[in-house]
C-alpha cells in the first residue's frame, strides 16, 4: 500500500474560513492553518492533495496554500449532503488508490520526531488496511466527535481492530456499543479527523448516497461503521494531540500548543506570564462591568 | 473459609448445595423435633456462616435461616422463661439500620446472659432487616451497573453533561414562539398468568428459572365514560422561551419550575416526585449530578446547547385510579423516560416505536427511576413499553453480566414478544370478547406482601415451594390454552391459580369482598362464569372477570351494580378508596409509540391548558413569556371559531369555579360537634394549653428525676404455667354464677390497622378461621360464646363503641344477627366524648421526629421523609399551629379521647345501670382491647381476681421487640404501669421486662367507689358527670401526634399528622386509692395485633390456632 494522495474537506458553509486562519507554526514561521494541513499531508509523503470546498472559494483557498499551491487540486461541493458526501467528491481523484483523508479545521502536533499522519500512513503501510487515527476522549465530549468501539490487536500498543463506529453516539449508546478495554473509565476512542482509507470507503459512500431520501445527509462514520464490518480496519491512537480550531477559543488554543512546542516556547511563555501578571486582580473575570 | 464443622451443619449444607433437591430443603424440614440446644448450635454455625460468605444468595438464605429459627423455632421453648430484656443500644442500632452492630450486640447479651424470648423476637427481626438491606443493595448496585446506566452516575456537574438535545426540537416556525412537541404514548401491563410474585427483583435473582409471567400491554377505557380504550399513559416534550425545568402532572394537578438541579432530587416537595425520577433516570439530570450546587439553567443551557431555553415535560394518566394493579405507575414513569430519551437522542427515532435494545434500557431505567423514588415494583411493570403478550422470564446470569457470580440470575429479564402464530389475532379478539376488567375500588398498600413471599421463597417453606411449582405448571398450561385459543380454560386456570397456589403462597392476597364477587358471579352465571383473574400483587384493586362472551356485556353492566353494591356493605370493614368502575380494554400491538410534531401543529391536550391557564391569567401580562402570550392568543382565537366545544366548556370552569365553598362541610362538622356532646370548654382550655406550652410531646413525660425501674417478683404473679385449683374453682364458681361479663374496646378505628384509612378494626374481615372470613368482633364474641357454654353461664358481651364506630358496628351486628350471640346478652356502650383534632405545634412534630427514635428508612426514602417533613412544616406553620383542623371530612377531624374514658361512658350512657339491674350479680368485668385476640374469660384468672381481692388486676406479657409504648414499672418504688409516653427516657422503657397486654379484671364496685359512686348513684346523671369529671381531672392528658389521611382526586391519599389529646386507662393503676394487682400471662393471650403484616406470622407461630381453640363460632 503506498499513499500518495490526500483528500481534505474544507466545504462546511459556517468552518469555510477556518482553514485560512493564520498561525504561526512551531519554527516561528507565519502560516495557514491549510498550509499546516498541507505540510502534516506532505511530512507523510502525499504528493497530490485534493481539497474539498464550497462553491467559489476555491481562489481564496489557492492563495492560503502558500508553498504547497501547485500540488492542490480543488473540487467545489454543490448541493452539499454531509461531510461524507464531501469526501465523495473526491471519489475521481482517488481513483482505485488508498489515501489520506484529514479536515480543514484541525491542527495536530506529534509528540514523536515523526508527524502524526505520518504515524497514521505508517501502520496503513504495515497492515495494508485502511487505519483511523482515535484520541481517548472523556465522554462529556461525545457530542462533538465520531467514536469507535473495537478491541486491543495485541500486535503493537495503540492499535485497535475496529467493530464498529457511531457519530456522535449518546453516552448511553456509547456504553453498550463501544466500550473498549485497556481504556480508563468514562474514556471512549474518538475520531481524530485524520484517517487513511481504502477505495471500499468510496464505494460504500456511493451507494448511500444513492439511497439518501431527499433532505437526508451523510455522514463518514455510516460508511466506517460499514467499513469495520467488510474488510480488516484500524484505529490507532496517534502519538500526538489534535486541536478543533472550531470550537470557541480553539484557535487560541492550537497557537499556544504550537507557540509551546517549539522553538519560541520561552518567549510565548514569558509573555504568557507578563499577560496574568499585568491583571489588576487575579480572579476578576474579563467583561463583567469592572 | 469455614471451619470443618460449619461446613457439616445441615442447614449450611442446604443452602451451598448444588444439587436441587438438597438445596430446596426446608428450614422447617431442618428444624423438625430440634430441642434448643440444637436450634442455638445451628444459629452459632449459620452466624458465623454468612459473615464470610461471598455469595449474595447463600448470604441471604442463610439470613433468612437465622430469622426464621429466632422467630419460628425458638420461641416455643422460651416463652414460659424469665423475661429478657432487649439492650436499648441494641434497639437503637436498629432503628438506625444499622443492623450487624444490632445483632452483635444482641449476641453478646444472649451470650452474657442466655437466651430469652425476647432476644430471640429482636434478633429474628435483625436478620430479617439484614437480608433485606442485602437484597436491596445488591438491586441498586446492579442497575447502576447495567450497561447504557453508568455514565449517569459519574457525571458530576453541568459542563461535563454528555446528552444534547436533538435539534429538531429547536425548529420554529415562521413567526411562532412556540417550539414542536414530542409526545409519547404507552399501555398499561396485565399479567396473564399471575406471577406468583415472581417478578420480583430478588426472586428473578435467585431463581431465573422459576421467575416466568405473560403479560400483555393494553389499553383502557372507563365504561360508559370513554368511547374506546386508548393507551392510557401520555406525556409530552418541548422546549420553553424560560430557562427552567417546566413538570406538569395534570393528573395531580401539580407543576413547577425547577430552577435548581437540587430541586430535582427533592421528591416529596410536591406531587411531581415521579416526573422528577424519570427526568433523573433519563439522564437529563443524571443522578451522579446531585449535590454540584449549580443552576438548573446552567444544565439546560448545556444540554439544549442554546442560553435562556428551557424543557416542559407534561404527563397525563387517562383518570386510571391508584391501586389498578396494572403497573400504572411504572409504566408511566417508562412513558417519560422513553420520551425523554428520544428528545435527547438515546432513542434513535423520535416517531413510531421502539427497538428491542431500547426498551431494554428503558426497562432498566424505569427500575432506576423506581429506586430513586423510593418504591419498588416487579421487573414485568414496565411491560406496557412492549407490545403485544409476551413471555417474561429471569435469565441466568453470563460471564458478561455485572451478576455473574453473584447471583444465578439477572437483574433483568428477557422479554419475548409471541407472534400471531403463537397467539393468533383471533385469540386476541376472543380475550377482549371474555375478560371484564374492573377496579374493585380497594387501594391497599402491596409492599407487606411483597416482602412475605421473598421470605417465603427464600426459605423454601414447603407449602409455598410446592404452590410455587404449581403456578408455574398453570404458567405453562395457559400458554397452552392461550395458543390452542381456548379461552375458557384460561378463565379455568387463573381462577384455579388464584384460589389454589397463589392463596396457598399469601392467604391475605384475597379478601372477603373479592371472593364475595367470585361467588356472586358463580351463582349469577354458573357455567358462563368461566373464572377470576387476579391482577398485580393483591386483589381488590384491579381485577378480571372471564365470562362467555354471550353474556360479557350484559355481565359488565351487572358487575358494576354488584360491585357498587357489595362495597355498600362492606366499606367500614374494608379500606375502599373509591367505587368500583369497569373498564373496556384491548390488547396494544405497538408499544410506547412516540410522534414529533413535524408540522408544528401538535397542541398540548385540553387537560393541559384547563390547569395552565388560570396561572397565566393571574400574573400581569408583563411578566408573561412570549410563548405563553402567544398560547393565550391561540386559545382566544380558537374559542372565537368553535367556543361551545368540551374543550372550552372545561376551560371556562376551570378559568371562573363554582360557587362550592367549604362552608357546607364546616356546618357539618359542627353540626356533628353539637350531635356528639362536643365540649367546647374542655377543647379551648387544652387548646390554650397546647399554644401556651403546657401540654405537649415533651410534657407527657414524668420528670427526669423520677426513678424508673423493673418490677420484682413479688410485685406480680406468674400465671403462664397456670393458676391454683382453689383459683381454677373460684372462677368457674363465678362465671356459672353469672358474675361476669366482658368488655371489649372499639370505640377507636384502629387507625394503625388500615393506615389511617377510617375503617373499623373491630369489623374488618382480618383472617379465615375454622374456614370463614371472621372479624375481631366475631372472634371476642366466639370465645365468649364457648365461656358461656362450657359453663352453662350467661356472659354479658359489652362492646364499646365511638363517632366513627358505633353505626357500623350496630348495623352489622344488626346485619348478621349478632352473629347468634344471645341478643340479651350483647350490648354497644357508645362514647360520650370526642375531641376535636388540631394543626400541631411546629416543636411537638420536631419533638416527635427529632426526640423519640425513629425507624431510620433507606437512603433514598430516607430523603423522601426528609423533604415531606420539611414540607408538613410549613404546612402546619401555613395553617397556624395549635388551631383547629377542619380541612378534612368532618369524621377526619374528630378524635377519639382515649380509653381511659371508656368506663365513665359506662357510666354516663347507662348501660352499666342497665346490665347491673338486669343482672344485680354481676361483679367483675373483663376490659381488653379489640386487637388482644387470645383474651377470654378464664376461670383461673377471674378466681385469681376475685381471691386477691383487688380493684383491678391487669394482664401483662413477657416483652417482644415490637412491645414499645410503656410496660409495668416500679415508678418511684411503686408497681404501676407506666405508658411510653411518660417515660422520662427512652431507654427506660427498655429495663422493664413486662408489656402491657390492657386486659384488666375489674371489681364493679370497688371501681365504683374510686368514683366515688356506689350501684344506687348511677341513676344520678349529675352525680355521675361530676364524679368523672373530678376522676378525669385527677389523670394525666397526653398529647399525641396522629396521621390522618386525606383522600383526593382518584384515589389518592395524603397524609397529614394532627394533635389531639388522650387519658389512658392503665394510668388507674398509679392512683394511690386504686389497689392494683399484675397478673403475667401467656404470650398467645395477651399479645396483639396492631399491624396487618403481622398476620402472616400470627397465623404460622401456631397463635391463630391458639384463638381459634378458644372459640365456638355462630
Amino acid at each position: 500500500m503506498s499513499i500518495r494522495r490526500a483528500v481534505v474537506t474544507a466545504a462546511a458553509p459556517d468552518q469555510k474560513s477556518l482553514p485560512l486562519q493564520n498561525l504561526v507554526d512551531q519554527q516561528g514561521e507565519p502560516k495557514t492553518a491549510l498550509q499546516l494541513i498541507a505540510d502534516e499531508a506532505v511530512g507523510a509523503g502525499v504528493e497530490e492533495i485534493c481539497v474539498v470546498v464550497c462553491p467559489g472559494e476555491a481562489a481564496n483557498y489557492e492563495k492560503a496554500a502558500g508553498e504547497h499551491a501547485n500540488r492542490l487540486t480543488f473540487i467545489e461541493q454543490d448541493n452539499p449532503r454531509g461531510y461524507g458526501d464531501a469526501l465523495y467528491r473526491a471519489r475521481d481523484f482517488v481513483g482505485d488508490n488508498s489515501f489520506l483523508h484529514l479536515v480543514s479545521d484541525h491542527v495536530y502536533i506529534s509528540q514523536r520526531d515523526e508527524g502524526c499522519a505520518e504515524q497514521l500512513v505508517n501502520v496503513a503501510n504495515a497492515e495494508s488496511c485502511a487505519v483511523s487515527g482515535v484520541q481517548a476522549t472523556r465522554e462529556n465530549l461525545l457530542p462533538y466527535f465520531g467514536a469507535i468501539g473495537g478491541r486491543l490487536t495485541g500486535q503493537r500498543s495503540g492499535l485497535y481492530e475496529v467493530s464498529k463506529v457511531l457519530e456522535k453516539p449518546t453516552p448511553t449508546l456509547a456504553e453498550q456499543e463501544l466500550t473498549v478495554a485497556g481504556l480508563r473509565a468514562s474514556h471512549y476512542l474518538c475520531l481524530s479527523g485524520m484517517h487513511v482509507l481504502t477505495p471500499s470507503v468510496m464505494e460504500l459512500l456511493g451507494k448511500m448516497i444513492q439511497n439518501l431520501g431527499p433532505g437526508e445527509t451523510i455522514q463518514l462514520s455510516s460508511a466506517l461503521d460499514e467499513l469495520a464490518k467488510r474488510e480488516k480496519y484500524l484505529a490507532m491512537e496517534i502519538k500526538g494531540r489534535r486541536y478543533n480550531i472550531g470550537v470557541k477559543y480553539g484557535l487560541l488554543k492550537s497557537q499556544m500548543a504550537l507557540a509551546l512546542s517549539g522553538k519560541d516556547r520561552d518567549e510565548v511563555l514569558t509573555e504568557m506570564l507578563d499577560l496574568v501578571a499585568a491583571q489588576p486582580e487575579s480572579n476578576a473575570p474579563v467583561g463583567n462591568g469592572r | 473459609m469455614n471451619t470443618t464443622q460449619t461446613i457439616e451443619n445441615p442447614l449450611i449444607q442446604t443452602i451451598v448445595s448444588e444439587d436441587d433437591p438438597t438445596r430446596n430443603r426446608s428450614l422447617d424440614e431442618l428444624c423438625e423435633n430440634a430441642n434448643q440446644q440444637t436450634l442455638l448450635s445451628h444459629a452459632r454455625d449459620l452466624d458465623g456462616f454468612w459473615r464470610t460468605e461471598d455469595n449474595l444468595y447463600h448470604r441471604v438464605r442463610c439470613l433468612f435461616f437465622l430469622a426464621g429459627i429466632y422467630r419460628h423455632h425458638l420461641p416455643s421453648s422460651l416463652i414460659n422463661d424469665a423475661p429478657g430484656l432487649i439492650p436499648f443500644d441494641s434497639y437503637r442500632h436498629l432503628l438506625d439500620r444499622r443492623f450487624i452492630e444490632a445483632i452483635n450486640s444482641l449476641l453478646e447479651e444472649q451470650s452474657d446472659k442466655g437466651p430469652s424470648d425476647g432476644l430471640a423476637s429482636a434478633l429474628a427481626h435483625a436478620y430479617h432487616q439484614l437480608a433485606f438491606q442485602t437484597l436491596a443493595d445488591q438491586v441498586r448496585k446492579s442497575v447502576r451497573t447495567v450497561r447504557g446506566n453508568q455514565w449517569m452516575f459519574r457525571t458530576g456537574h453541568p459542563a461535563d453533561h454528555p446528552l444534547r438535545l436533538r435539534q429538531e426540537l429547536l425548529n420554529q416556525k415562521d413567526d411562532s414562539p412556540l417550539f414542536p412537541i414530542l409526545s409519547e404514548t404507552t399501555a398499561v401491563r396485565m399479567d396473564f398468568s399471575h406471577s406468583g410474585w415472581s417478578d420480583i427483583f430478588f426472586l428473578g435473582m435467585d431463581y431465573p428459572a422459576g421467575a416466568r409471567v405473560i403479560n400483555a400491554s393494553i389499553n383502557l377505557g372507563v365504561t360508559g365514560r370513554d368511547d374506546q380504550p386508548q393507551p392510557p399513559i401520555e406525556c409530552y416534550l418541548r422546549v420553553i422561551d424560560k430557562p427552567v425545568l417546566r413538570l406538569v402532572s395534570l393528573d395531580l394537578k401539580a407543576s413547577a419550575d425547577v430552577t435548581s438541579i437540587e430541586e430535582v432530587f427533592d421528591f416529596a416537595r410536591d406531587y411531581l416526585g415521579l416526573l422528577k425520577a424519570a427526568v433523573i433516570a433519563a439522564g437529563i439530570v443524571p443522578p451522579g449530578i446531585e449535590g454540584c450546587g449549580q443552576s438548573m439553567e446552567s444544565l439546560l443551557e448545556r444540554v439544549i446547547g442554546r442560553p435562556g431555553l428551557g424543557l416542559e415535560i407534561v404527563s397525563k394518566v387517562n383518570d386510571i385510579p391508584k391501586g389498578s394493579r396494572l403497573a400504572v405507575s411504572t409504566n408511566l414513569l417508562g412513558s417519560l423516560i422513553s420520551m425523554c430519551m428520544r428528545a435527547t437522542g438515546q432513542v434513535s427515532s423520535l416517531d413510531g416505536r421502539l427497538n428491542e435494545a431500547e426498551r431494554r434500557v428503558i426497562a432498566a431505567r424505569a427500575i432506576l427511576g423506581e429506586w430513586i423514588g423510593g418504591s419498588g415494583g416487579g421487573w414485568q411493570d414496565s411491560g406496557g413499553v412492549w407490545p403485544g403478550i409476551k413471555l417474561i422470564e429471569g435469565a441466568t446470569a453470563t460471564e458478561d453480566d455485572p451478576e455473574h457470580g453473584i447471583s444465578r440470575g439477572r437483574l433483568l429479564p428477557q422479554h419475548k414478544v409471541f407472534s400471531l402464530e403463537e397467539i393468533s389475532a383471533d385469540t386476541r379478539q376472543k380475550l377482549q370478547d371474555s375478560l371484564i376488567l374492573v377496579h374493585g375500588g380497594m387501594a391497599q398498600n402491596v409492599g407487606p406482601i411483597l416482602e412475605m413471599v421473598t421470605e417465603k421463597y427464600l426459605l423454601r417453606s414447603p407449602v409455598e415451594w410446592e404452590a410455587r411449582q404449581e403456578a408455574i405448571q398453570i404458567l405453562d398450561q395457559i400458554v397452552v390454552a392461550l395458543n390452542r385459543g381456548d379461552i375458557k380454560a384460561v378463565g379455568r386456570l387463573t381462577h384455579q391459580n388464584f384460589f389454589g397456589p397463589l392463596q396457598k403462597i399469601i392467604p391475605w392476597c384475597t379478601n372477603l369482598f373479592t371472593n364475595s364477587l367470585a361467588t356472586q358471579c358463580e351463582e349469577k352465571y354458573g357455567e358462563q362464569f368461566w373464572g377470576f383473574w387476579m391482577l398485580g400483587g393483591m386483589a381488590g384493586g384491579g381485577m378480571g372477570f372471564i365470562f362467555e362472551p354471550s353474556v360479557k356485556k350484559e355481565a359488565q353492566s351487572w358487575l358494576q351494580k354488584v360491585m357498587v353494591e357489595t362495597k355498600r356493605q362492606m366499606e367500614t370493614r374494608l379500606p375502599f378508596a373509591m367505587d368500583p368502575v369497569v373498564y373496556d380494554f384491548e390488547i396494544n400491538d405497538r408499544g410506547s409509540w412516540g410522534a414529533f410534531d413535524h408540522d408544528h401543529s401538535m397542541r398540548m391536550p385540553d387537560a393541559y391548558y384547563t390547569m395552565m391557564v388560570p396561572t397565566w391569567l393571574k400574573q400581569p401580562s408583563h411578566e408573561l413569556s412570549v410563548a405563553s402570550r402567544f398560547e393565550l392568543e391561540q386559545l382566544g382565537t380558537d374559542y372565537r371559531n368553535n367556543g361551545s366545544s368540551g374543550t372550552f366548556q372545561k376551560l371556562i370552569e376551570s378559568v371562573l369555579p363554582g360557587r362550592r365553598s367549604t362552608r357546607e362541610k364546616t356546618e357539618s362538622l359542627d353540626a356533628l360537634l353539637t350531635r356528639m356532646g362536643f365540649d367546647h370548654e374542655l377543647h379551648h382550655q387544652i387548646r390554650t394549653d397546647l399554644k401556651s406550652g403546657r401540654y405537649g410531646m415533651a410534657q407527657n413525660r414524668l420528670p427526669l428525676t423520677t426513678s424508673i425501674a423493673d418490677v420484682k417478683q413479688d410485685d406480680l404473679t406468674d400465671a403462664r404455667m397456670g393458676l391454683s385449683e382453689s383459683a381454677n374453682a373460684t372462677g368457674e364458681a363465678a362465671i356459672r354464677a353469672g358474675k361476669v361479663g366482658v368488655v371489649t374496646l372499639a370505640a377507636g378505628v384502629g387507625s394503625r390497622w388500615t393506615q389511617g384509612a377510617g375503617v373499623v378494626k373491630g369489623l374488618h374481615p382480618f383472617c379465615q378461621l375454622s374456614g370463614s372470613y371472621r372479624s375481631f368482633i366475631e372472634t371476642h364474641l366466639a370465645k365468649s360464646r364457648k365461656v358461656a357454654s362450657t359453663f352453662g353461664a350467661s356472659i354479658p358481651h359489652v362492646i364499646t363503641t365511638g363517632y366513627m364506630t358505633h353505626q357500623p358496628i350496630a348495623d352489622h351486628l344488626q346485619h348478621v344477627g349478632n352473629y347468634g350471640y344471645a341478643g340479651s346478652d350483647i350490648a354497644l356502650s357508645p362514647g360520650r366524648y370526642v375531641g376535636l383534632r388540631m394543626i400541631p405545634m411546629i416543636r411537638d412534630l420536631q419533638f416527635a421526629w427529632e426526640e423519640m427514635p425513629q425507624q431510620k428508612l433507606d437512603e433514598q426514602q430516607e430523603k423522601m421523609r426528609e423533604s415531606l417533613r420539611s414540607a408538613l412544616i410549613g404546612w402546619a406553620t401555613g395553617m397556624g399551629e395549635g388551631g383547629d383542623y377542619r380541612d378534612n371530612l368532618p369524621m377526619q377531624c374528630l378524635h377519639p379521647v382515649g380509653h381511659w374514658y371508656e368506663f365513665p361512658n359506662m357510666l354516663r350512657n347507662g348501660l352499666l345501670k342497665q346490665l347491673l339491674d338486669d343482672r344485680p350479680q354481676l361483679q367483675y368485668l373483663m376490659l381488653h382491647n379489640i386487637d388482644t385476640l387470645g383474651a377470654n374469660i378464664d376461670a383461673g384468672l377471674l378466681g385469681h381476681h376475685i381471691q386477691s381481692g383487688k380493684c383491678l388486676n391487669f394482664e401483662v406479657i413477657t416483652r417482644r421487640l415490637d412491645d414499645r409504648g410503656g410496660g409495668l414499672a416500679r415508678v418511684n418504688g411503686r408497681p404501676r404501669l407506666l405508658e411510653g409516653l411518660a417515660m422520662p427516657r427512652e431507654k427506660d422503657e427498655f429495663g422493664l421486662s413486662y408489656y402491657n397486654s390492657m386486659t384488666t379484671w375489674i371489681d364493679i364496685d370497688q371501681l365504683l367507689t374510686v368514683f366515688g359512686l356506689s350501684r344506687s348513684d348511677l341513676a344520678d346523671e349529675q352525680k355521675v358527670e361530676q364524679a368523672v369529671r373530678d376522676l378525669s381531672q385527677r389523670m394525666p392528658t397526653y398529647i399525641t401526634i396522629k396521621d390522618v389521611k386525606k383522600r383526593w382526586g382518584h384515589g389518592q391519599e395524603d397524609v397529614f399528622p394532627v394533635s389531639q389529646f388522650e387519658k389512658l386507662w392503665s394510668d388507674m393503676s398509679a392512683l394511690d386509692d386504686v389497689s392494683t394487682g399484675f397478673v403475667v400471662v401467656p404470650i398467645w393471650r395477651g399479645q396483639q395485633l396492631k399491624e396487618q403484616a403481622q398476620l402472616d406470622g400470627w397465623l404460622t407461630d401456631g397463635s391463630a390456632d391458639y384463638v381459634n381453640s378458644l372459640c365456638e363460632w355462630g
